[in-house]
């Protein structure tokens, strides 16, 4: 059963057009990442969920209730916002007590709810202490305790993880991961750093000016991005897009460059003769004799190499253009070298050029 | 390649500058600086002094003219006479009458002022209803219109609801006054607190009161006290709207000093003067030392990224 449907949703602030006619479906127990740049709308798209924002066309159903008209504290929705948003001058414990008790539960069941959250997140000791005085990741999981007492079935969250440092992110992300594993709640959660969204999501929904671009499996999403914003947007270093023309074969032709596409999966037939973008993942490319056994290879000389620690990046040319390959650390690659590399096209992406969907 | 490091550092001159760059006291600068401060401080001390000695002195000693002088005879019969002796034209009971008048007109028309100001700001600020925009424009238009022009459509204005003359009058009569500039600084200062904040308390359920009393209130003593201070002073300094709008037995403190002050007859009691206008004084100035304190800072802090 779907637990949060979004029909044909409308937003408009004022004149500015920023949600327009989504639909979008998520399945009950789902973890739903919003992934895309900024101001694409994610926030918006989560607080007309939420019921913070009123939508200007559309509806809204959670749990197959229609709440578009509801108000937040009756969806059923808990919410973790970016800045922790913790009441100042509240302990940590009324923090996560404050929203039972404006709903006038009895004092017993209040305790009871906020000594599990706490148990969960491992906040027992800081339950009399006041939001000043934690550190961010600290604030960070009263914020989400305080969503987790309501005992709702969507949890919502925008960037919760962006205040935080590289470390600690890592760290509350697994937390958010075992969380959901345990709860098995509905999560919808917002960010635009895309290794939250791989390593979260059962399904990323893309986003680019207020539109979801592909919907899918983080790995669908990977391999088979839909258009070249996707392809751009996912895999860090990003993929290396050769501009050139599709023709009969099918092979891909640019400046004394061909690749057959024999074994390349094709959506659509009609591509010949089309200017178009050949898309290959810098950690798809093989140097050396492994590059040999590919069904493509070439001879290129390196411009520049850029170490990463746990694997280096090698700019070479292809095709006339500028093109880079993931390589493991060990090896010894210097500037000014002549190497040997390969790729599989079946693994590669074809853009129409003009359009840039994917053919 | 260490090496070549410590051998750079043995050539280089170390007998230059090193650590904290001195400063002098008696520069130029400073002289200037602290020179005009003292100045203006004396400018603004001296006749507070001359009030407080000639308060403190007889009359014979007044007479002799020296009014920088220190009082020989340290005597406190002036303040007790512009308390409760000194005659307006009208009574002989002193200061203290226009004392508890203020003091009835004040509690009342800061505490409802400050009240329906700070949710009009809150309203504004957070809840953006439909004509907010409009409603705030013809606020801060209000701010700008001379209290002249008004002074006598409001004495029609309270003789027909009944209230000329009374206390209630002049406490609306301050309320509207003080509702523009009260509901811009409230209205800002909510502006100014983090939004989530209210998005949070949405989804916890919390009501238009409940945001309002339990997570906005407590997050803005800072900007209480800041109009607390300022509708205080105003409303206790107040001259205008209480000669216009009060009768003779409820003159607030401004006014029955003035009338002291003024009284044309018997000899000028400078000391008594001196006095009542000290005494008149006294709330404003206890006001600003007692609320100093609550001037803290980072009220706020914790509530978003630290
Ligand atoms: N109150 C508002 N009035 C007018 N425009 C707004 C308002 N709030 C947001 N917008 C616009 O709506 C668009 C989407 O905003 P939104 O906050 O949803 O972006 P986002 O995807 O969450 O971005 P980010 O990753 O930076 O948080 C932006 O272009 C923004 O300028
Ligand atoms: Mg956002």
């Amino acid at each position: 059963m779907e637990s949060v449907i979004v029909k044909d949703l409308s937003l408009n602030f004022g004149a500015v057009k920023v949600l327009n006619s989504l639909n979008l479906a998520i399945e009950q127990g789902e973890f739903l990442v919003l992934l895309g740049p900024s101001g694409c709308g994610k926030s918006t798209l989560l607080n007309c969920v939420a019921g913070l924002l009123d939508v200007s066309a559309g509806q809204i159903f959670i749990n197959g209730k229609n709440v578009t008209w509801e108000e937040p504290k009756d969806r059923g929705i808990g919410m973790v916002f970016q800045s922790y948003a913790l009441y100042p001058q509240m302990s940590v414990a009324g923090n996560l007590s404050f929203g039972l008790r404006v709903s006038g539960m009895p004092r017993d069941e209040i305790d009871k709810r906020v000594s599990r959250a706490a148990e969960v997140l491992q906040i027992e000791s800081l339950l009399n202490r006041r939001p000043a005085a934690l550190s961010g990741g600290q604030r960070q999981r009263v914020a989400i305790g305080r969503a987790l007492v309501r005992d709702v079935d969507v949890f919502l969250f925008d960037e919760p993880l962006s205040n935080l440092d590289a470390k600690l992110r890592s760290e509350l992300r697994v937390e958010i991961k075992r969380l959901h594993q345990r709860l098995k709640n509905t999560m919808i959660y917002v960010t635009h750093d895309q290794i939250e969204a791989m390593t979260l999501a059962d399904r990323i929904a893309v986003m680019k000016g207020g539109v979801i671009q592909q919907l899918d499996t983080p790995q669908a999403i990977y391999s088979q991005p839909v258009n070249r914003f996707v392809a751009g947007f996912i895999g860090s270093p990003g993929m290396n897009f050769l501009d050139g023309v599709l023709a009969k074969g099918p092979v891909f032709e640019a400046d004394g460059l061909t690749v057959d596409l024999e074994r390349y999966q094709f959506e659509s037939t009609d591509g010949t003769g089309r200017t178009v973008q050949l898309g290959i993942r810098p950690e798809h490319v093989l140097i050396g004799e492994a590059a040999a056994a590919m069904p493509h290879t070439a001879e290129t000389a390196v411009e520049l190499v850029e170490p990463m620690g746990s694997d280096t990046l090698v700019w070479t040319r292809l095709g006339g253009q500028a093109f880079a390959l993931r390589v493991d650390a060990e090896r010894a690659v210097r500037d000014g070298d002549t190497i040997r590399i390969g790729f599989d096209p079946a693994r590669a992406s074809i853009f129409d050029a003009v359009s840039g969907e994917r053919l | 390649m260490d090496n070549t490091v410590s051998a750079d550092l043995r050539d280089l001159d170390t007998s230059g500058p090193s650590g904290p760059r001195p400063r002098r006291t008696f520069s130029r600068r400073n002289i200037f600086l602290y020179g005009t401060l003292l100045v203006i401080a004396l400018y603004y001390l001296l006749p507070l002094y001359v009030m407080v000695v000639t308060s403190l002195k007889g009359m014979p000693e007044i007479r002799l003219g020296n009014i920088f002088a220190p009082p020989v005879d340290v005597t406190f019969a002036p303040w007790v006479k512009a308390w409760s002796q000194a005659c307006t034209g009208l009574n002989c009971d002193g200061l203290s009458r226009g004392f508890w008048n203020s003091v009835r007109i004040t509690v009342p028309s800061v505490v409802l002022s400050i009240a329906i100001a700070s949710v009009n700001g809150y309203a504004l600020a957070n809840w953006r209803f439909k004509g907010a925009e409009t409603f705030f424009t013809i606020l801060i238009f209000g701010a700008f219109i001379p209290y002249q022009v008004m002074l006598y459509p409001i004495v029609i204005l309270l003789r027909e609801m009944g209230l000329y003359g009374s206390l209630w009058g002049l406490v609306i009569v301050h309320c509207i006054f003080g509702m523009p500039i009260l509901t811009l600084l409230f209205r800002n200062y909510f502006t100014s607190l983090p939004e989530e904040l209210f998005k949070a308390g949405r989804v916890d359920g919390a009501g238009f009161w409940g945001i309002y009393l339990r997570i906005m209130v407590p997050m803005s003593l800072p900007i209480f006290v800041v109009a607390l201070i300022i509708q205080v002073t105003g409303i206790w300094n107040d001259f205008l709207f209480g000669v216009v709008y009060t009768r003779p037995d409820t003159y607030p403190m401004t006014v029955q000093l003035n009338n002291i002050v003024n009284s044309v007859q018997g000899v000028k009691e400078y000391n008594v003067n001196m006095a009542a206008t000290l005494l008149t004084g006294l709330v404003p100035l206890a006001i600003y030392f007692a609320s100093g304190r609550f001037f803290v800072r980072g009220i706020a802090a914790g509530a978003v990224k630290g």
